[in-house]
């Protein structure tokens, strides 16, 4: 096992000076990070253990907006009043993440960062195959095997893993930004645009399979900001094969304003299909004055599906996002 | 409590006696255990599944502090051979410089904390001339015949079997039925995973393993090691959980190989990912399945044919072919083969032979019964087999009858809607299987000590893996002898007790039978001393301490294990049902589980409650056999997918209504056993795959032939 130092800081400033340390990370629940380090995906030199930091945790009204503070726990977020109130589908994929004494450790923060469930990904040191995102360059044993759990959109040759998170989606149903903070200040940035999927990595000039986000180093989520939108629902479909305890094959967040029957404003999102959160733009536009039925849905959730390229695994995950994303906005919608 | 009132233990539901131990964490597993000097010891695993060693560079990982040895098979001691036991491994572990599966032990590192163990293993740099790895589908076949006396087929199942000529019955059939159905890989997965501790002092051994069947150990480690199997203890009362995967295992000689080389205690426990390697594995399976009948479904003809993969070296037959007695047919056809390639052992797991074989029979069943348009209930009953359709032999016991019937009745069968009933997003299915179970009969043996104190000690070197076994025994003790219940206690889980059988094939048979026979010689030397009927009055006025009674449930003709009757001129079967109601979702490709029942012709009940448990536990599993359980071979290096439970999903509480219903048949089967019962072990999860496939069939109208029945199966089917 390899040494490290750990720190808890009890301020903000003292968790970004100690983030300056070369090889440092920062440690929340530890969930997915003690795995990593198990597995060998992760070496830190030094953890610098955010849990202290005051006030990361809350969860708020504050205008317009609902605040939910990074350190919030799964379950503290998915049985939050508040949340229920302004942002069900939230709630809703907390609660179905994971188990029950997980929920009670994961942070909301620390979830939008845990890593590809890829099985390639996830198997232990040393490694007997081609990861590019365990190791660069070593190819991707995925594309050329077990491709059930693939992404369908936005991967490239390098790389085909999506993100596995269940609130990430609902965020980004829901319009949310992540409010980030670091020792040069604080900004703002959509969580649709925290991810990038491969495709988008590379059109950026980076790395296709390891470069995962637009985190700054240093940088880190302090809160999450959601826009209320009293007249919208929303809901979260988690589909997977068995009932608990079990990452998705598909999931879909839904939020439908509805009048008279007919659709005023629709986002939907889908999870497990790319490595990032993925909007159905075209369905959400197109579907606007439309009236809420299965088969207007259908015409125009395909138009978004036609983007999608699959694997020989992964070809049943067309139909199946089509269809949780058919579910979803019915549910919500309902 | 009078003697008479205490004769109802048998029967009754009893909480069992080491439940507050486990609650309470008192109980010691054998990987509790750290003698003074104790090494920790890591496997290191070939990351290549075929090709050979070329050299093994230990110098890095010696050089990391605690680390005080790594061993390669150089530096083993000379081993003895090693004994051949059915399902286990027969080649020595780090002779020779071949690899035939990923993750085969090339070195073992040594340290004073498992820490410096773990960090020393990946610094361990061996180099390899990779080979081709072999995967499923393009294996060498091969056909296992009849024993050919080299040793090579030991295993006593699967032998191919002719009566007729199939070819001209399935020509002539009126009716003809054929499919193949093919089950994955799953792993056993206890939560426990698998560990020894071994000590010696001189010449003598002593083991703490997690294993159910601790009378494996003395016998082979003398022969290994050139010791006498009297000085070899085993102590190992808990095991938590085997499912068949905690027999004979190569990293139990290595760590007793280590402790002698090095001369300090060594504890090897396995890390998750090893044990996907170690200890076996249902290998993955294809069978193919032809029925004749008539028009009426009265079966013709039978003909099933089975392929399993094993390793390239070390041999299993997984006996699917063995649920040829479930049905009366006049031709009957049966073979297996194994497919070679670059894995582990498979072994035996979770109702081996009938687990798989009913997959495809009882699958072919609900199919033909479709055919012939009759239901599939029906169809079992026109096939109901009087006596067994191989042998002709009366059977010692079969209520299967009745079991259909009751669990008919409780299930509302014959009322029930069909064909994809709907409640909002799911389709409604129901469908049934039915169960035929072998009977692997062995001595045991047991002590009873009655104290003038009247307590009672059953003394007999069984396991607890979780069954319920211990308080059994207690049942038995108590109505044998004529004590209350709360009197008896068991000592178990150490070598020095009488030895006995193996905590797999039916342990309640032997081991109950063995305190059943020792109580009632007990009773006989009780009265021989004093004519008073309370024997715990009798034993006092007797005026001695204690009265003894040993015993071992022999087998007819002294054999060491019989099979399905042996030479008792009985066919010895355990017979059973399930019907499950199935919700699916076409939309989403899910599959739920909405209620069943399950009943069970198994001989007589001793404990209700323990009962119970093993058949709704052995029921989830099946439930995670049908939906969702597999290991997967990546297809270019052939190493499992996943080693671990992330990978690789059995179900959760969530995945199991409360609806489930156990039913067992009153019986009692006289030639069985002393005690009239017969073995249950995982019996619950035999068929529930067939009878899932139907029910998923009869909501949405497709059949998937391969196991599990996951979204994406499901999906692509109903695409
Ligand atoms: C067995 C298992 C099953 C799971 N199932 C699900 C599931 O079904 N659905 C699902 O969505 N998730 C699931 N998870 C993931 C789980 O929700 C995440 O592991 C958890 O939310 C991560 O939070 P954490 O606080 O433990 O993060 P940590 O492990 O502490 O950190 C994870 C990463 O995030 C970084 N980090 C943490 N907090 C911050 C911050 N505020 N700012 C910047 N960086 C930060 C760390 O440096 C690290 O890189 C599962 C996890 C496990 C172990
Ligand atoms: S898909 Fe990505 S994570 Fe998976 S094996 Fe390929 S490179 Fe690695």
């Amino acid at each position: 096992m390899k040494r490290f130092t750990y720190d808890r800081p009890q301020l903000e400033g003292g968790a970004f000076s100690l983030l300056e340390q070369p090889e440092a990370s920062v440690i929340a629940g530890g969930t997915e990070l003690l795995n990593w380090m198990r597995l060998g995906i992760a070496e830190p030199d030094h953890l610098v253990d955010i849990a202290r930091l005051p006030g990361w945790g809350e969860i708020a009204l504050d205008g317009e907006t609902l605040r939910i503070g990074a350190l919030a726990t799964l379950n503290k977020v998915g049985e939050h009043p508040l949340v229920d109130a302004h942002a069900r589908a939230l709630g809703e994929a907390c609660l179905l993440a994971a188990s029950a004494q997980l929920r009670n450790r994961a942070t909301i923060g620390g979830n939008v960062l845990q890593r590809t469930r890829c099985v390639y990904f996830r198997a232990e040191a040393p490694l007997t195959w081609g990861c590019n995102k365990r190791q660069p360059g070593s190819g991707c044993a995925a594309i050329a095997g077990h491709s059930d759990d693939a992404a369908i959109f936005g991967w490239s040759e390098s790389c085909a893993a999506t993100h596995p998170s269940d609130p990430l989606v609902a965020l980004a149903c829901l319009d949310a930004e992540a409010e980030l903070h670091s020792a040069s200040g604080v900004r703002r940035l959509p969580v649709c645009d925290l991810h990038l999927s491969q495709v988008e990595a590379e059109a950026e000039g980076e790395d296709g399979a390891t470069a995962e986000n637009r985190l700054e180093r240093g940088e880190l989520i302090a809160a999450y900001l959601i826009p209320l939108r009293p007249a919208s629902r929303s809901t979260y479909l988690k589909v997977r094969d068995r009932q608990s305890f079990a990452y998705s094959r598909v999931t879909a967040a839904a939020s439908v304003e509805l009048e008279d029957g007919v659709i005023g404003a629709l986002r939907i999102a889908l999870g497990s299909v790319a490595q990032r959160p993925w909007r159905l733009g075209r369905a959400e536009q197109a579907l606007v004055g439309e009236r809420l039925e299965e088969a207007s849905l259908l015409a125009a959730i395909e138009r978004d599906m036609e983007e999608a390229r699959t694997l020989p695994g992964s070809d049943y995950k067309r139909r199946l996002a089509r269809n949780a994303a058919i579910r979803a906005v019915m549910a919500a919608g309902a | 409590m009078s003697s008479a009132d205490a004769r109802t233990a048998v029967g009754s539901a009893r909480t069992r006696i080491e439940g507050p131990l486990k609650l309470t964490g008192a109980a010691r597993y054998s990987m509790d255990n750290l003698p003074p000097g104790t090494l920790y010891a890591v496997l290191v695993g070939a990351t290549v599944a075929s090709g050979s060693v070329v050299t093994i560079d230990v110098a890095e990982a010696k050089a990391v502090a605690g680390v005080v040895s790594v061993l390669t098979g150089e530096d083993l001691p000379p081993l003895g051979p090693v004994l051949e036991f059915p399902g286990a491994p027969v080649k020595k572990p780090m002779e020779g410089d071949q690899i035939h599966f990923e993750g085969q032990a090339v070195a073992i590192v040594l340290a004073e904390t498992l820490e410096a163990a773990e960090e020393a293993r990946p610094l361990v740099s061996v180099a390899y001339a990779a080979e081709p790895v072999v995967l499923p589908g393009a294996g060498e076949r091969q056909f296992l015949g009849a024993p050919d006396g080299d040793g090579t087929v030991w295993w006593p199942y699967g032998q191919p079997f002719a009566r007729g000529d199939s070819a001209a019955a399935l020509e002539s059939a009126p009716v003809r039925f054929a499919a193949s159905y093919v089950q994955p890989s799953r792993h056993h997965n206890p939560i426990e995973t698998s560990g020894t501790l071994a000590s010696w002092d001189g010449d003598r051994l002593t083991l703490w393993d997690s294993i159910q069947a601790s009378m494996l150990l003395p016998p082979m480690f003398a022969s290994v090691f050139g010791i006498d199997p009297a000085d070899v203890h085993v102590i190992a009362p808990f095991t938590g959980g085997g499912f068949g995967c905690k027999g004979f295992w190569m990293h139990q000689l290595l760590a007793v190989a280590a402790a002698k080389a090095v001369g300090r205690p060594v504890k090897l426990h396995l890390r998750r990912g090893d044990q996907y390697n170690a200890t076996g594995f249902q290998p993955l399976m294809t069978q193919r399945v032809e029925l004749g009948a008539d028009a009426e479904g009265h079966l013709q003809v039978y003909r099933h044919r089975v392929a399993n993969i094993t390793g390239m070296v070390e041999t299993y037959l997984e006996a699917a072919t063995e649920v040829k007695a479930l049905y009366e047919c006049p031709v009957i056809d049966t073979a297996q083969e194994i497919e070679r390639v670059t894995v582990g052992m498979p072994s035996p797991m979770r109702c081996p032979n009938e687990g798989p074989g009913l997959w495809a029979l009882e699958s072919a069943i609900n199919e033909l019964a479709h055919e012939v348009g009759i239901d599939p209930l029906e169809l079992r009953l026109r096939n109901y087999a009087e006596k067994d359709p191989l042998t002709g032999r009366p059977w010692s016991s079969k209520k299967l009858r009745e079991a259909y019937a009751e669990g008919a009745e409780l299930f509302g069968w014959h009322g029930r809607p069909r064909g994809g009933r709907r409640d909002g997003n799911w389709l409604i299915g129901t469908g049934m299987a039915s169960a035929v179970g072998g009977t692997m009969r062995m001595p045991g043996t047991a002590r009873v000590r009655l104290r003038s104190d009247g307590s009672v000690l059953i003394e007999t070197d069984v396991q607890d893996i979780g069954t319920g076994l211990q308080t059994l025994l207690t049942q038995i003790a108590a109505d044998e002898i004529g004590v209350p219940i709360d009197n008896i206690d068991v000592a178990w889980g150490d070598s020095a007790l009488p030895t006995t059988g193996p905590i797999y094939g039916s342990s309640t048979m032997h081991t109950g039978s063995a305190v059943a026979l020792a109580c009632r010689e007990l009773r006989r030397e009780l009265a021989a001393l004093s004519s008073l009927a309370d024997p715990i009055e009798a034993v006092r006025a007797a005026g001695v301490e204690e009265v003894v009674g040993e015993r071992t449930s022999q087998l007819p003709g002294g054999v060491e294990v019989d099979h399905d009757g042996g030479s008792t001129g009985f066919s010895m079967r355990t017979f059973g049902a399930s019907f499950v109601e199935v919700a699916v979702d076409p939309m989403l490709g899910l599959v739920r589980l909405r209620r069943a029942v399950g009943s069970y012709s198994v001989g007589r009940i001793i404990n209700p409650k323990t009962a119970r448990s093993q058949m709704l536990g052995s029921f989830a599993w099946g439930w995670g056999k049908a939906t969702m359980e597999a290991s997967e071979l990546d297809p270019t290096t052939a190493r499992w997918l996943s080693k671990d439970l992330a990978g690789v999903h059995i179900p959760v509480n969530a995945d199991i209504p409360g609806d489930i219903t156990i039913n067992f048949v009153d019986e009692y089967d006289h030639h069985a056993s002393p005690i009239g019962a017969k073995g249950i072990g995982e019996f619950g999860s035999v068929g529930i795959d067939a009878a899932v496939a139907e029910a998923v069939f009869d909501a949405v109208g497709v059949r998937i032939r391969e196991l599990p029945i996951t979204p994406k199966r499901l999906l692509d089917a109903l695409a």
